[in-house]
């Protein structure tokens, strides 16, 4: 093995388990935050951390698209959920019930069954390199044979639009 | 060298983190953003695959795309129905929401 491969190596287990750590240590954290404004902030820093997973795994444009839809949007609205929901102290608005216990084992048990399973699998990996740039063949694919999907999700966010506007403002059925 | 399994153990965790967090959190909201993790670790795991099983088609990207947008579709609506039950009845908390048990 030549010194530049293992060099392009080590950064990228480097660059890997940095983006892991990030993405797991956020998320407990917005788990266990009692303020709901700084869980939604610690959910954008994991959002922001599975976007640079997306580019790891040269997404390049599943990457803008998770920066520009997550980040951007979804979080945005979840901010504006909380601010137009919000009660009298802060500090303590984001309680928990009490499956705890319940919900930690099973989280647990969840976790440990995905692992052994995934471990214990042999992938049948291929060689062959990633595409270089993914934006053009993701198009050929959304207006070719996934074409139909891409109508119906279209169709779907006009009708998710709509019904939030009037479940948010109230329809007036009395006419 | 970094493979599918550390891509799939990482989405693993992240799906058990929002799990998690959807079911002991009594605020909605905080129960919405541990349905928004579990969906970006089922993306993680749909792009891992596609990466590293077929590199030279790009359906697990596609479909990616596809949850992307149910997910930003469940999020307005599920906010909407937030909204409207806090004006209704001053509480987004989940335990309150009892209308419908029998």
């Amino acid at each position: 093995m030549d010194p530049d491969a293992i060099v392009t190596l080590i950064i990228s287990n480097a660059i890997f388990f940095l983006l892991a750590a990030v993405i797991i240590v956020c998320a407990i954290l917005m788990v266990s935050s009692r303020n709901l404004v700084h869980s939604a902030l610690f959910m954008v820093a994991v959002f922001i951390g599975i976007a640079g997973v997306y580019a790891m795994l040269s997404a390049d444009f599943l990457a803008v698209a998770q920066v520009l839809i997550y980040v951007g949007a979804i979080s945005v609205l979840l901010v504006n959920g909380v601010m137009l929901t919000r009660r009298a102290d802060m500090k303590s608005s984001n309680p928990g019930n009490n499956h705890k216990l319940g919900a930690f084992l099973t989280a647990i048990g969840l976790f440990g069954v995905l692992t052994w399973k995934v471990l214990s699998t042999e992938w049948a990996a291929s060689s062959a390199p990633p595409a270089e740039t993914t934006a053009g063949q993701i198009a050929d694919l959304l207006l070719g044979k996934y074409v139909v999907p891409f109508e119906a999700a279209a169709v779907l966010l006009l009708v998710a639009m709509a019904g939030a506007i009037l479940l948010a403002k109230g329809a007036d059925f009395k006419k | 060298m970094i493979g599918l399994p550390h891509f799939l153990i990482l989405a693993a965790a992240l799906f058990c983190i929002g799990f998690y967090c959807a079911v002991v959190k009594k605020n909605a909201i905080a129960v919405f953003m541990g349905i928004e993790l579990m969906l970006n670790s089922a993306n993680i795991n749909l792009v891992a695959f596609n990466r590293f099983i077929a590199p030279d088609k790009l359906d697990g990207h596609v479909f990616a795309i596809f949850v992307m947008v149910v997910a930003a579709a469940e999020v307005a609506v599920g906010l909407a129905l937030i909204v409207s039950i806090y004006r209704h009845r001053k509480s987004a908390t989940v335990d309150d929401l009892n209308l419908m048990k029998w």
